[in-house]
């Protein structure tokens, strides 16, 4: 990197939004970089084991979805699996944690952008505010899955009589067995909506896979976010405010 | 004295199970037809007023199913080992308690283990089906074959009873015998027991049976002597004459108002109602969603504009009154 670069790249404060690997190459369309190799395959590792634990917990939570311990090679399997997956869950989670925290911080646009959710659910997005990487809508899921997951390995483990029988009494066991159901149908809440609106913002998923979105994409979703990184791209002089 | 039950016969046919899957009244994590016709219920009567301490039955009950406990830690007390565990499933638990009244020492002796309740919360609780199965005579059973060794039936139960074995990972605990009482004998423990106090028999032949018991107790000073049946369980197939009925709690913690924790009932019942409707209904609102607002789609301007931006020619500038971004 050149003496040049460092000096543009250290003119203004990275935003909180702006996370390492960012970046924009222009070109037909614009191509924008939104998440590096290792964000993706610690976002998926942290996806399968979710799933995983989704399934076999469904499977002890309702006689009906018992046919799904088959998946994991019968009740025995399913009961001994199902927490060791949890803490997969939990340290693959504290890693998208540590990538994600500080773009995931409130913003004042946050305030305007729920105020106007009927505008975001018919797609009407010319009606909002410009959104840095991560709208209200997704720092929800952000933090509704951190809080979550603590919670879950918490009743998890105090659950967990194959290694912890002897450290709570029944009574606190119940309330970790009721509290462990109820934010697990929380969280399956969450996991939907954040994989419907992945399905349902066409252009979204391309992020996690090849880690690329399209310039129109981050235009119209995240756009104070584009600003952002064309104004640090190196070697480019960040554009007049347009105030 | 209670008429002892009868030696088993030899004949060929007095092997042959009395009851079975036919008789299943509740099956864990499933919908059974309750049968049309159920048996007459049985109880055992642990008299503890009766009780000596000696352990026959403590032993007889490992010694009938094949059980062999670990050699333990003398902690300075009769009770041993200090809980139940997978291979203990009766425990003589014993209490040194002090009668306010009196100020006599008194050396309650109980024994503890299942009580084969009416309404079962172990069964409740249980995730996997058929692991626990209650038959229509009373005892209510654990099945290995369909366990899954989750504990759940430990957080059901009202009485802490079911233990966990680290060896093949599911649930013990006392069975009544079902294995005997199917052949038309009594539990191990009952024929070990050397002054009857305990007896097994109907249930209502056994509340006859405890209320001479009280009566006599009663003669004898014991005003507040009683039989625990608790209705919170619906009553159960193990049934104690106490002499101090008014408080079980002295006689090691037995619960004095036994009832399936509102907890479970909550984590049992609105929790798998609600929480199914409420995962229904996000998926529903999700599908509904997309097909009355259709795909949000990226279109050619916004390409065009990004274009633009990257190249450094000014795209248009945001709504007014939109522009409100945290830019540092
Ligand atoms: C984060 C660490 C987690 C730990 C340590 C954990 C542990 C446990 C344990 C010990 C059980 C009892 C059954 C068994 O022994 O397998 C259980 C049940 C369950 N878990 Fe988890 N779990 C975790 C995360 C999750 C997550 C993320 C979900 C949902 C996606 C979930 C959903 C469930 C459900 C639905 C049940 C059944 C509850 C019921 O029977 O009502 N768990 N979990
Ligand atoms: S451990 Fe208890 S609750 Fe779990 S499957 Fe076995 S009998 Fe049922
Ligand atoms: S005492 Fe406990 S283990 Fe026995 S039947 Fe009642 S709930 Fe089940």
């Amino acid at each position: 990197m050149s003496a040049g670069n460092l000096k543009s790249r250290h003119q203004q404060p990275t935003p909180d939004d702006v996370e390492p690997g960012d970046s924009v190459r222009p070109g037909h369309p614009v191509q924008v970089s939104r998440y590096t190799v290792a964000a993706r395959i610690n976002h998926w590792v942290t996806a399968l084991s979710l799933i995983l634990l989704a399934l076999s917990g469904m499977a002890l939570f309702t006689p009906s979805l018992f046919f799904l311990t088959g998946l994991f090679g019968g009740g025995q399997w399913t009961r001994a699996l199902h927490p060791w997956i949890g803490v997969v869950l939990f340290f693959s989670f504290a890693g998208l944690f540590l990538r994600f925290w500080k773009a995931n911080l409130p913003a004042r646009e946050d305030g305007t952008w729920l105020a106007r959710i009927s505008d975001v659910l018919r797609g009407r997005e010319e009606r909002l505010p410009e959104i840095g990487k991560y709208n209200a809508g997704q720092k929800f899921v952000f933090w509704g899955m951190s809080g979550l997951i603590i919670v879950l390995i918490a009743s998890g483990i105090a659950m967990w009589d194959q290694y912890f029988y002897a450290f709570t009494s029944i009574e606190q066991k119940r309330v970790a067995v009721l509290v462990h159901a109820v934010a697990a149908v929380c969280i399956i809440c969450v996991w939907i909506i954040h994989v419907y609106a992945a399905i349902w913002v066409k252009g979204t998923i391309g992020a996690m896979t090849r880690g690329k979105v399209t310039g129109g994409w981050a235009w119209r979703h995240h756009r104070k976010w584009l600003r952002e990184l064309v104004g640090t791209r190196p070697g480019k002089r960040p554009p007049t405010p347009a105030e | 004295m209670f008429p002892p039950i009868p030696n088993p016969s030899v004949a060929s046919d007095a092997a042959t199970p009395r009851f079975g899957e036919k008789d299943i009244l509740r099956r864990s994590a499933s919908e059974v037809t309750p049968p049309a016709q159920r048996l007459t219920e049985v109880a055992k009567l642990i008299d503890v007023s009766k009780c000596i301490g000696c352990k026959a039955c403590q032993a007889a009950c490992l010694e009938w199913n094949n059980l062999t406990e670990e050699i333990g830690f003398n902690h300075g007390v009769y009770t041993n080992p200090m809980d139940l565990t997978p291979d203990t499933f009766t425990l003589m638990r014993f209490t040194e308690w002090v009668n306010p009244e009196t100020e006599n020492l008194e050396w309650l002796i109980r024994k503890d283990g299942c009580m084969h309740c009416e309404d079962p919360g172990c069964l409740k609780a249980c995730p996997a089906p058929g692991a626990i199965v209650q038959y229509s005579n009373g005892i209510v059973d654990f099945q290995h074959d369909n366990c899954i060794g989750c504990g759940y039936c430990i957080k059901g139960c009202p009485f802490n009873i079911p233990r966990i074995s680290k060896v093949d990972h599911t649930a013990y605990k006392c069975t009544l015998c079902s294995d005997r009482v199917a052949v038309g004998q009594g539990p191990a423990c009952q024929k070990a027991c050397p002054t009857q106090a305990i007896v097994f028999g109907t249930k209502d032949e056994m509340k006859d049976w405890a209320e001479l018991r009280i009566t006599d107790l009663k003669s004898r000073g014991f005003a507040n002597a009683g039989l625990y049946d608790p209705p919170g369980v619906g009553g159960t197939h193990v049934m104690y004459v106490l002499h101090h009925a008014d408080t079980p709690s002295i006689y090691a913690g037995l619960p004095d108002n036994p009832r399936i924790s509102p907890l479970v009932d909550a984590w049992k019942g609105v929790t798998k109602y609600v929480g199914l409707a409420v995962m229904g209904f996000a998926a529903a609102a999700g599908f509904l969603h997309y097909v009355v607002a259709g795909p949000n789609k990226v279109s050619e301007e916004d390409e065009e504009n990004a274009e633009r931006l990257a190249d450094g020619t000014p795209p248009p500038a945001p709504p007014a009154g939109l522009q409100e971004g945290r830019t540092p």
